[in-house]
């Protein structure tokens, strides 16, 4: 059998998004963006709201996330996105408004934005990227880097004394009225990928219903910051990250979800 | 019928804004324009013609807000006082980069630094030099009465949308404060036709997806997109300026004054004038682009001109630049928040220009 008899329309089980543009990644081998990019982009395909749905760009790595997805799209100044969305979703308030941002971005430059957008109840989706590193600008120390974790301005490891705590910002928000969905994910494995992509179709079916702001946070890994091959780094995620950044569920339907 | 109302300059603002049709305001307190959104809270804008109104966190999240309501295509403004301003200055520098047309409303305050409350006009090197980084420039209006900052809210989204840029209604503490008659005008309905080359709306099958960003790796192409906002420039330059004459036709001295100052020289014209000196006005309505051609064109015939400003003297490097060397030019001002009389404009100028 030769692969022209395979590749038939009946034969088909995986397509990729149309809503990911033809425009090869510009993220490093290994790296988590590409895979969050695309459950993204398909949850938007598979509502059907390509039409009516407007994304917000960060400052970070994925500044140029408007490059591979297919909808419109505004690049927000660097911490800014929440607030851009805000006067988009006050704008458009019957369309779907997403931001797309990075833990330096959303957790240290941007923190006020962040809680305030929240605070209101924004009828918006965040997408919350958190690799504990500024991955764009090569490596430096995050607002969510571990304690001990070594980056080019930590080289000696991330002191908490002088450095302070790696901040959760997903439990913070969680504590605030405006807040109706909030959950902690990871795309580094086929599993956590679908529960990863459930997630953010939840996200937005909270927007879809006016509920009220809604937070993916996906725990990723930034191999070339971590100064780690994709698989280790992937590794070192689930032995060092998980633990302090849990996965799963954080606040449903308005509710706090109480683990353990 | 004339619609006349007693009104503050604050306040002509914020009905400016509801009937020019704005969709979105987002500011932060900040005296001495806080009553530009007390007005537009009390009068609920949203029973009127649906237009928003949202209190931001802080002055950069609201010009932040600005930037995303502009890039809908939607009439969208924001207005604060000197420091408040300065905090905007890179949202202003993203929104003139992206080309996003939307309103930016300064009631100015002495500085720097935290000032004063007092008006003042020194953010005027702010305002038409740059303000933020990178090579652009705003439109700059400098209403000199409660009706201007009402009408200039409508001339105002109008060049906003012609050249896609920020426009900058650059007003002080005095005009801000000050109750004058206002004329106000009809309704003007809000938008509902959005430019579909670039507002995002939504991608439909029927386009490719708009995307609004001032980013470029690329230098060359950053260096072409830095090409295309200076051609608008150069047009606005050919085409915007805006300005008026007071009392030129005879006049051997010139005051070139805008805002407040410019009032305050009226008077001070009329006294010059009652002691036989002849003095005229031009007043600058335009800061960006400066009528550079109008003042050039009346300096052969002065024996002088002095540039009044309540600043230590930043307009008059523009005076000096249309008017060349040919001709004396002089500052008086005063600073931090003190306005002075008319009678201490002329004195001054006397000072300079007569009693030698």
């Amino acid at each position: 059998m030769d692969i022209k008899d395979i590749i038939k329309p009946e034969n088909l089980v995986y397509q990729k998004t149309k809503l990911m543009t033809d425009k090869p990644l510009s993220y490093c081998p290994g790296c988590g963006h590409g895979t969050a990019h695309r459950i993204l982009m398909e949850v938007i395909e598979e509502m059907d709201i390509q039409s009516e749905t407007i994304g917000v760009a960060p400052v970070g790595c994925s500044v140029l996330a408007y490059d591979f997805m297919n909808v419109d799209m505004v690049g927000a100044a660097h911490g800014r996105a929440p607030a851009v969305a805000t006067g988009i979703k006050r704008c458009w308030p019957e369309k779907f408004v997403y931001t797309y941002q990075g833990d330096g971005d959303l957790a240290a430059i941007g923190t006020a934005e962040t809680i305030h957008a929240a605070n209101r109840g924004e009828n918006i989706t965040v997408i919350f990227i958190n690799n504990g590193i500024y991955g764009m600008t090569g490596g430096q120390m995050a607002p969510t880097t571990l304690e001990g974790m070594k980056t080019s301005t930590s080289p000696y490891g991330r002191d908490l004394h002088s450095m302070g705590n790696p901040l959760k910002m997903s439990e913070l928000l969680a504590q605030l009225p405006g807040v109706h969905y909030v959950t902690r994910q990871s795309v580094h494995s086929p599993r956590n990928v679908r529960r990863a992509k459930k997630a953010i179709r939840a996200a937005f079916e909270v927007q879809k219903a006016n509920k009220g702001f809604s937070l993916v946070e996906i725990v990723s890994n930034c191999n070339s910051g971590w100064k780690l091959e994709p698989v280790p780094a992937n590794e070192w995620m689930e032995e060092n990250m998980f633990p302090y950044y849990p996965l799963g569920d954080i606040k449903v339907d308005g509710k706090l979800i109480v683990n353990q | 019928m004339k619609e006349l109302r007693l009104m503050k300059g604050n306040e002509a603002v914020a009905e400016g804004a509801i009937r020019a049709g704005t969709d979105g305001y987002f500011g932060y307190p900040i005296t001495p324009q806080s009553e530009v959104m007390e007005y537009l809270m009390a009068e609920q804008p949203e029973k009127r013609t649906g237009m928003v109104v949202l209190q931001a966190e802080s002055e950069v999240a609201s010009i932040n807000m600005v930037y995303g309501a502009a890039s809908t295509g939607k009439r969208v403004m924001t207005s604060s006082s000197s420091p408040g301003i300065s905090l905007m200055q890179e949202g202003i520098s993203y929104c003139a980069g992206a080309e996003l047309p939307c309103l930016v409303v300064n009631v100015v305050r002495g500085g720097p630094g935290l000032g004063t409350i007092q008006p003042s006009q020194a953010d005027y090197f702010q305002s038409v030099k740059g303000g933020g980084h990178g090579d652009y420039r705003l439109i700059v209006l400098a209403p000199a009465s409660v009706q201007e900052m009402f009408d200039f809210v409508f001339l105002g989204y109008d060049l906003a949308f012609k050249y896609r840029n920020p426009i900058l209604i650059l007003s002080d503490g005095l005009i801000g404060q000050m109750m004058e008659k206002v004329e106000l005008c009809e309704q003007r309905p809000r938008n509902t036709v959005f430019d579909p080359s670039w507002t995002l709306t939504g991608k439909t099958p029927d386009r490719e997806r708009n995307i609004i960003t001032s980013l470029d790796l690329d230098a060359s192409q950053q260096e072409k997109h830095n090409q295309h906002l200076q051609e608008k420039y150069r047009k606005a330059e050919a085409e915007e300026v805006r300005y008026e004459e007071l009392q030129t036709e005879d006049a051997d001295y010139l005051f070139v004054a805008y805002g407040s100052s410019a009032r305050i020289c009226q008077k001070a014209i009329q006294l010059g004038r009652e002691k036989g000196i002849k003095i005229g006005l031009l007043r600058p309505i335009t800061l960006w682009p400066f009528p550079k051609k109008p003042l050039a064109a009346i300096a052969p015939r002065l024996k002088g001109i002095l540039s009044v400003e309540q600043s230590a003297g930043q307009m008059i490097e523009d005076v000096k630049l249309s008017v060349g060397c040919g001709i004396r030019v002089e500052h008086y001002g005063r600073m931090g928040g003190m306005i002075p009389s008319p009678e201490e404009v002329l004195e001054n100028f006397e000072k300079l220009f007569i009693k030698k």
